[in-house]
């Protein structure tokens, strides 16, 4: 009886034909917040990349920080894929027996090979000498946690450091490509669906990309502006125009990209094109139109040119950043959820749509994503007090 | 148990999992059927529009036959009413299902042309849902048809996102993806898909592609044949005969 009310409820407002299966949603706000997850992770590892491989010396107060924030976001990315599956208790089938035709049979090598080759021994080369110091610097739990997390090692020598500090530009080559695969096999999963016009694009996997370094570095440079007042350190002015800087070449590049997969789209029209106009001009006017384009990637792209060119103060300056970084976020997540949810408000009939009802409570519903999304900040918030990312005198400036 | 050992022992029994995860194409057919050989045929369905007149039997038969939700929606099978009026707008729906814009009625003078089409997995030779599973849940037998092993499957859903037809579901309670299997059962034993049977009109025509004789077999001799989508080179073995190039 409840099914049938909800059906009844739905298909009210269903507009047109669509396939009787299709009144349902499959994918939900969960398997939004993951590519906005993993976007995080290889945006913030990007980031970190330009300090170790490219020598931006101005980045550097942002290394760690960036290190440890694609760490807490990474720990989280299955979460929301395991919650999504019909059957969770048989994910680990995906190991056991992947089909090696699927893009998303590769999901759990793909992660682990990030999680495990990549951050983890990153920030493990990177912290190693301060983790044996600091753990001879305190007592009790903490001590022992450190020594764990520096596998019991001992050895502070000068070569070994020296060892570390070439290890971790190693990693961090072999990162970039990694961090570019995770995220891009992410679009590709999307990208590859060739029974979807609006997902299917070879575009697909480059937009996610360029999207997930943009929220990256946004996500970075909000965390900065955050926590190091919080950790009564202060702003390093240059270094936050330098991400800003960044910030604002990768809003230019994701914009273009965005809008030639768009022209090439509206060139190539096909049969789909008018119901993906349809699409367009009602169900997702709001997020697509008004909150990712305009607000989410016009105005802090004005916003960041206008700092730019007129030399502000440093106090405008920083408002202006921490408020484009909060619209780029937004941005970036009505990105990720006009491609999951706007691929499915069409019906494959191409002769209707249909609509996605969040749920509040329920296991894909409203509140987990939520949770999905605060938990990140919460494992961040250890890692930071477990492994400082800035030393005593940076903090207080000598 | 020396280190050694228990590494071994570790890996047998990873591997015995694997293996014990699912079966093989092939051994679901004789589990089924022991006499019955799937090296022999290759099933398809023919499917007459102009036969077709929207009783919706084989939508009941097949929801009873194969324990479909009985909600208005779900379907392993369904019929889509089609009306292209004289000023050419068309109007869709499926029967049975209760529709908020199309009226029941229209004008005659109005009125184009007007007809059914029986859907159902289109069994293709080439099948996207086969490919994106990402556990080998899916999966085409020797003898041409998709099955879902319930069993296996995670839902994750990719194979409902890849199927062009919306031919596949989430299975409500078992909450694995679900779909028509030609009434697979049935096949093994001789019988044909419930929704052949039952069809009054017999617009459904289901056959052997491997047997000229076939009822499959004339029925694509006699008639003209269409499949749906065909640009999408998913080589449908679900053939349509009097298809209007309006139906997609």
């Amino acid at each position: 009886m409840e099914a049938v009310q909800r059906f009844t409820e739905l298909s009210r407002q269903v507009m047109g034909f669509i396939y009787p299966n299709e009144i349902d949603i499959q994918w939900s706000i969960l398997i939004v917040v993951y590519p906005y997850i993993t976007g995080l992770v290889a945006g913030a590892f990007i980031l970190a990349s330009l300090v170790k491989v490219f020598n931006v010396k101005e980045l550097q107060p942002t290394y760690r920080l960036a290190m440890l924030t694609a760490l807490a976001f990474m720990l989280i990315a299955p979460l929301p894929l395991q919650l999504h599956l019909g059957r969770p208790e048989r994910s680990y089938e995906m190991f056991m027996t992947p089909n090696l035709t699927s893009a998303m049979a590769m999901f759990g090598f793909v992660y682990l090979w990030y999680l495990m080759l990549v951050l983890l021994l990153e920030i493990y080369f990177e912290y190693r000498r301060d983790m044996i110091v600091w753990s001879s610097e305190t007592t009790g739990l903490r001590k022992w946690l450190l020594k764990l997390l520096s596998l019991f090692s001992t050895d502070i020598s000068e070569k070994a450091v020296a060892f570390d500090k070439k290890t971790v530009k190693v990693i961090t080559i072999i990162g970039i490509p990694s961090a570019f695969l995770l995220h891009g096999y992410v679009g590709f999963i999307f990208g590859s669906i060739k029974a979807n016009p609006w997902w299917s694009s070879v575009m697909m996997p480059v937009v996610f990309l360029f999207s997930a370094i943009v929220s990256g570095i946004a996500m970075v440079m909000l965390l900065y502006m955050i926590v190091k007042p919080l950790l009564g350190g202060k702003i390093d002015m240059k270094c936050l125009d330098k991400v800003a800087s960044f910030l604002f070449y990768a809003v230019i590049v994701d914009f273009s990209i965005e809008v030639l997969d768009f022209i090439h789209r509206l060139y190539e029209s096909e049969e789909s094109i008018k119901i993906l106009s349809q699409l367009v001009s009602t169900k997702l006017f709001m997020s697509l139109v008004v909150l990712q384009i305009l607000l989410g990637m016009l105005l802090p792209l004005f916003v960041l040119a206008v700092i730019k060119i007129l030399k502000l103060q440093e106090e405008v300056r920083k408002l202006l950043y921490f408020v484009c970084g909060l619209l780029i976020q937004l941005g970036i997540f009505s990105t990720r959820w006009n491609v999951v949810i706007g691929g499915q408000l069409f019906s494959k009939s191409f002769r209707g749509l249909t609509t996605y009802k969040m749920e509040m409570m329920g296991i894909e519903g409203f509140l987990v994503a939520l949770v999905l999304l605060i938990i990140p900040f919460v494992i961040l918030s250890i890692l930071l007090k477990l492994l400082p990312p800035w030393k005593k005198e940076e903090l207080t400036g000598n | 148990m020396e280190r050694r050992d228990f590494l071994k022992n570790l890996c047998w029994v990873i591997s015995a999992g694997g293996i014990m995860g699912g079966l093989t194409a092939d051994a679901w057919a004789t589990i089924l059927n022991k006499d019955y050989d799937t090296t022999k045929h290759y099933y398809g369905m023919g499917i007459d529009i102009d036969k077709c007149i929207g009783c919706g039997r084989c939508m009941q038969a097949c929801k009873t036959e194969n324990d479909v939700p009985a909600a208005p929606f779900y379907f392993r099978t369904w019929v889509e009413r089609y009306v292209i009026k004289t000023d050419n707008t068309v109007y869709v729906n499926t029967i049975n299902m209760e529709s908020v814009e199309m009226p029941d009625v229209f004008p005659e003078k109005e009125v184009l042309r007007s007809f059914f089409v029986p859907k159902l997995c289109n069994q293709c030779d080439h099948p996207p849902c086969v490919q994106v599973c990402p556990v080998g849940a899916t999966f085409k037998t020797d003898d041409g048809v998709i099955l879902v092993d319930s069993k296996r499957c995670i839902g994750c859903r990719y194979c409902i996102q890849a199927c062009p037809y919306g031919a596949r579901y989430l299975h409500p309670e078992t909450r694995v993806a679900d779909k028509c299997t030609f009434c697979y059962h049935r096949l093994v034993k001789g019988l044909l898909p419930v929704c052949v049977e039952v069809c009054p009109k017999q617009a459904r025509v289901f056959g052997d592609l491997k047997s000229i004789a076939s009822p499959l077999g004339r029925f694509s001799r006699m008639n003209k044949i269409h499949v749906l989508k065909p640009s999408l080179n998913t080589d449908p073995k679900v053939y349509y005969a009097n298809l209007d190039g309006e139906v997609n």
